[in-house]
């Protein structure tokens, strides 16, 4: 085999990768912001709800948890617009499916660390006379982000990976750019090996950010 | 120190109080008065509804029959509506919370806030529940925690503090909303021995002062030394109740208290 590397198609169009990374950021942010609304407003919900509601919130997680994202996307951008009469742009109904996606898994992540707060933490925000709503944003989620924060990490970082599926719609994030990239210089290995190295690194910023947030979050005062 | 029970100075009045676990009477009738500035210990075997007591004085649990009063007020229930024959109702969250805020509770485990400090523990009270400013609430935290003997730890998180230490910021969290009565569950049972005699040296200055008490605690020299009365519960009743000189003779008539005692002497002594 008489290949060799040759990275320099590669730098020619890297504008493509470096922009593509960016939209990546920028479509994780946008929907696991909007899926931690969802997770907690369902969590917390959800731990206080009767049976209806209960079922209700479960049957949505276990919808999403079992059906693959990348169905997701071809359902929200592809079929949904041809039953309802919206439109809208691929970045947008992926984001909107990313949301929703996200939603569903920091709704199992925030329950169970509202499960996880300790009685007793309750009886003494109780005892000291606080209503139920001071006690669940003083006491209880308090006590859950610290609970939580490891795997809320890992969330984030699979989540932030998802954003590749994107490219199935054609939104020009990381592994869109390093597509476009192979089909036009057919420079197959040298991409993929920039874009994963480039995926690599950024997971690893973004773990070593939330390390920090949670050793910062256990010891601040 | 003062030992009337009489119902008319009762600072709080529990009256044939009954509680069912499922079919487990934990509380049978019991009825008892404390005084301002009494200090009532409660002992009795495990099981026979000590702690469940306690926390129905502060509404921690609910209870099925009878009426728990501080200061004349029902805590838990207020009288219904006349069409449905005054049948006593369950107040709301809000009437609740600020009940509770008149009882102050020291807990078997500590149970402080672990993202707040000794200080923030005492402070989350005194700004959210009494509407005090936080300079004004970290000065009143400082006041207490220096009565507690731990002025230097204000900004320590409970995690960095002994049980021993943890257990104090808990007792300066609870009487620094400056409640009518104070309940101590059990507050030295989670600590080695050698933490015990510092948090009981709180309690017992506490008193001193006139706060009005009711522990539970299988400290029984300290429960003589300290309290006006002793209770002695038995299977979810009270058994026997006097000055701590006769409920804690040896020569007592209760069959159940003396075996009580019998069996704490011989595993204690």
């Amino acid at each position: 085999m008489g290949y060799t590397l040759n990275f320099n198609l590669i730098w020619r169009h890297f504008d493509k990768l470096w922009g593509g990374l960016l939209l990546s950021l920028e479509l994780a942010v946008i929907s696991i912001a909007i899926g931690i609304v969802i997770g907690l407003v369902l969590a917390v919900w959800y731990v206080s709800a009767g049976r209806v509601v209960r079922g209700i919130i479960a049957a949505y997680v276990e919808f999403i948890r079992n059906v693959p994202l990348i169905l997701l996307v071809y359902l929200v951008f592809y079929g949904l617009p041809t039953v309802v009469d919206l439109v809208y742009s691929a970045q947008t109904s992926f984001v909107a499916t990313l949301a929703l996606y996200s939603g569903a898994y920091l709704v199992e992540v925030f329950r169970s660390g509202l499960e996880a707060v300790p009685r007793g933490q309750l009886d003494a925000g109780k005892a000291i006379g606080l209503t139920p709503w001071q006690r669940l944003i003083h006491v209880r989620l308090p006590t859950m982000m610290r609970i939580t924060l490891p795997a809320l990490s890992n969330t984030f970082i699979s989540l932030f990976k998802d954003t590749s599926v994107a490219s199935v719609i054609s939104v020009p994030e990381l592994t869109y750019g390093a597509q476009w990239i192979n089909f036009n210089t057919f420079r197959i290995v040298e991409v993929y090996l920039v874009v994963t190295a480039m995926y690599l690194m950024t997971g690893y910023a973004l773990l070593f950010a939330l390390r920090l947030v949670e050793r910062w979050y256990r010891t601040a005062r | 120190m003062a030992t009337s029970s009489n119902t008319s100075t009762a600072l709080l009045d529990i009256a044939e109080v009954s509680k069912s676990f499922g079919a487990v009477n934990v509380l049978r009738s019991v009825s008892l008065t404390v005084a301002k500035g009494e200090v009532v210990t409660v002992i009795g075997p495990s099981g026979s509804g000590k702690t469940t007591l306690l926390r129905c004085v502060n509404f921690l649990e609910s209870y099925d029959s009878g009426s728990i009063r501080i200061d004349g007020k029902e805590v838990g229930f207020r009288p219904g509506p006349a069409r449905n024959s005054g049948a006593r109702q369950r107040r709301s969250e809000r009437d609740l919370a600020a009940m509770r805020a008149e009882t102050g509770m020291v807990f078997q485990g500590f149970n402080l806030f672990p993202h707040l400090t000794a200080a923030g523990n005492i402070m989350l009270g005194l700004t959210k529940v009494r509407g005090k400013s936080k300079t004004e609430a970290r000065s009143i935290a400082e006041h207490w925690l220096g009565r507690v003997g731990l002025g230097h730890k204000a900004d320590s998180l409970p995690a960095e503090l002994s049980g021993g230490q943890q257990q104090r910021v808990g007792i300066a969290r609870a009487v620094a909303m400056e409640p009518k009565i104070l309940l101590l569950d059990e507050i030295t049972s989670a600590l080695d021995p050698e933490l015990v005699g510092e948090v009981l040296a709180v309690v017992r200055s506490l008193a001193e002062d006139g706060m009005t008490m009711v522990m539970v605690t299988h400290e029984m020299a300290f429960a003589r030394d300290a309290s006006s009365r002793i209770v002695f519960m038995a299977d979810g009743g009270v058994s026997a109740v006097g000055p701590p000189k006769e409920v804690l003779a040896e020569e007592t008539t209760n069959e159940r208290l003396r075996t009580f005692l019998a069996r704490f002497r011989a595993s204690h002594f």
